[in-house]
């Protein structure tokens, strides 16, 4: 008997289930569902927007780094290249310099001698004068000796006849 | 320096006896709970049985509705009996209009029947929970095969059933709507606190678990998702204060008729929501020949009642399952016991431990049957709302 009763439906329960039910419904639907699930969406969206903002960061980050780099590899180069094009100025200024002051060197040097030379000419040809100027005076005075009497000087015409006529 | 690490050991060995201690004591209580269950539905048995003990008609009556909340009989089969029970207000719709008394009316005067015995106050009996109006001759007019004829006045009791209701009810809105308000209140910037970290994944668990994948699209499913929700944590808190067996042992979604509304609303959202494929579907099924249609439709016609009504079956039929298990093994320590007692407390042991198992189980199933309502309601709801693919 008492099964039967178990599978029938009375009619006031059903009542007292659906106004429970619907109540339930009703108030949870305004005062808990629609909070909540606004609430999780939002969260949702929002750490879903921050991993994102995140993930951007991260990658500017990385874009940063990589733009550090190159501009510090490019930097490198371009130490690299000014200190070689310093060293080869260093250089090229030393051979330049070395090779000016050869050249000038050996344009002083060269002057010099010739201006040694030019000296040497000129003292030569002093000392050439002076040599003949002492030497008609030598001569003068020998001559002035040699023809203070008068036999002497026919014995040297003589000579110098004698030799001019030989030579 | 010595002294006082042995101080520390000391406290801490004594914090671990203390655990020990009221550990010890849990499980004292626990089986001195369980003990009283056991003697709860002993007497509450013993009071039909005067000669003979029989296991299913205290089952059943454990099982059905009552306008009663029995916890336990004092002193059975003594002039002095006295029973601790909460009698429920009856309220009546019949001839006479609209009735209402306290139940204790029916129990305080029991009337002995030509088949068996009820209870009478006024113009009713009550045979079995269930109230008929007094003939003529203020009895019952039986069949021929001893069914009552009597009229029935529309009975909407406040019954047992009618309570765990209102308990479960006033559970799911305190707790829900709390979170709710926590919800509103901390926005979405801030974590879930108290309550709230409980509550959270499981609303999350049901709708991005169970709602969304069985109705296709989130879009889809916004519009369902208030009611799944709230089908769930209706059954699920439901099932568990069933299973409180001390407060009353409610059996509400092992009722007919709560499950009957549950699937009645499920039924009637499904159909409100059919879009033309879905009636398609069941009418003019795509790509079948015509004599196979002339099968197919009928079968498939039948299935919108049928899938609402198997919910329905399955829910009651799980749960209440799960009670008789549980009772039946409180029934076996009294089958064994009535011979002789110290068997009775030999399978007790036995009986206890099982009990305790299957209430494990129980609390499983009580989840697991919200779970499989409100997956096959989603489903059908998708299946509703699906949009025809080629």
């Amino acid at each position: 008997m008492i099964l039967l009763n178990l599978l029938a439906a009375p009619v006031g329960l059903i009542f007292w289930t659906s106004l429970a039910f619907i109540i339930v419904l009703v108030l949870l639907k305004r005062l808990a569902w629609k909070p909540i699930l606004k609430t999780l969406r939002e969260r949702n969206e929002f750490i879903d927007k921050s991993l994102k903002s995140a993930e951007e960061a991260k990658e500017q980050m990385s874009q940063l780094k990589a733009d550090n780099e190159k501009l510090l590899a490019e930097a490198r180069v371009e130490r690299e290249k000014m200190l070689k094009e310093a060293r080869d100025t260093k250089e090229n200024i030393i051979s330049e310099a070395k090779k000016t002051a050869a050249a000038e060197g050996e344009r002083l040097v060269s002057n010099a001698r010739a201006e040694i030379e030019k000296e040497k000419a000129k003292a030569m040809s002093d000392i050439k004068s002076q040599v003949a100027a002492l030497s008609i005076e030598i001569a003068e005075k020998v001559l002035r000796s040699e023809l203070s009497n008068k036999d002497k000087q026919a014995e040297i015409v003589e000579e110098h006849l004698k030799q001019s006529q030989l030579s | 320096m010595f002294q006082i690490t042995d101080n520390k050991r000391l406290t801490k060995v004594s914090g671990l006896r203390k655990i020990i201690v009221s550990a010890l004591v849990l499980t004292f209580a626990a089986v001195q709970g369980l003990a009283n269950h056991d003697d709860e539905h002993a007497k509450s048995h013993d009071e039909h049985q005067e000669e003979e003990f029989k296991a299913g008609e205290m089952i059943m009556h454990h099982i059905a509705d009552a306008h009663q909340i029995h916890f336990l009989t004092l002193g059975h089969n003594t002039p002095e009996e006295k029973h601790v029970a909460i009698n429920l207000p009856v309220i009546l719709l019949g001839e006479n209009g609209l009735e209402v008394f306290g139940s204790g009316h029916f129990y305080h005067h029991e009337k002995h029947l030509d088949q068996g015995h009820g209870y009478e106050h006024g113009n009713y009996i009550m045979v079995d929970e269930v109230i008929y109006t007094k003939n003529a001759e203020g009895e019952l007019t039986y069949g021929e095969n001893g069914e009552i004829l009597n009229d029935k006045p529309l009975d909407f009791s406040i019954t047992k059933t009618v309570v765990g209701l209102l308990l479960t009810t006033i559970i799911i809105l305190l707790v829900l709507i709390s979170v709710g308000r926590a919800y509103k209140k901390k926005g979405y910037k801030a974590a879930p606190s108290g309550i709230q970290s409980l509550m959270e994944p499981l609303i999350v668990f049901v709708e991005e678990q169970i709602i969304v994948p069985s109705v296709g699209s989130r879009e889809k499913a916004a519009k369902f998702t208030p009611f799944l929700l709230t089908v769930f944590f209706f059954i699920w808190i439901a099932n568990l204060l069933g299973l409180m067996s001390f407060i009353g042992g409610y059996n509400v979604m092992g009722s007919i008729s709560v499950t009957l509304v549950l699937a009645f609303f499920v039924f009637v959202i499904t159909n409100i929501n059919g879009n033309k494929h879905y009636w398609k579907h069941i009418f003019w099924p795509d790509g079948v020949p015509l004599p196979i249609k002339f099968i197919l439709v009928p079968i498939e016609a039948v299935q919108i009642i049928l899938k609402p009504l198997v919910l329905m079956i399955r829910l009651t039929a799980n749960i209440t399952a799960g009670h008789i298990i549980i009772l039946a093994f409180t029934a076996l320590i009294f089958i064994f016991g009535q011979g002789n007692p110290a068997v009775g407390y030999g399978v007790g042991i036995g009986s206890t431990l099982f009990m305790v198992f299957m209430f494990f189980i129980e609390l499983l199933v009580a989840f697991l049957q919200a779970y499989v309502f409100t997956l096959l309601s989603s489903l059908y709801f998708g299946s509703a709302v699906e949009e025809a693919h080629h």
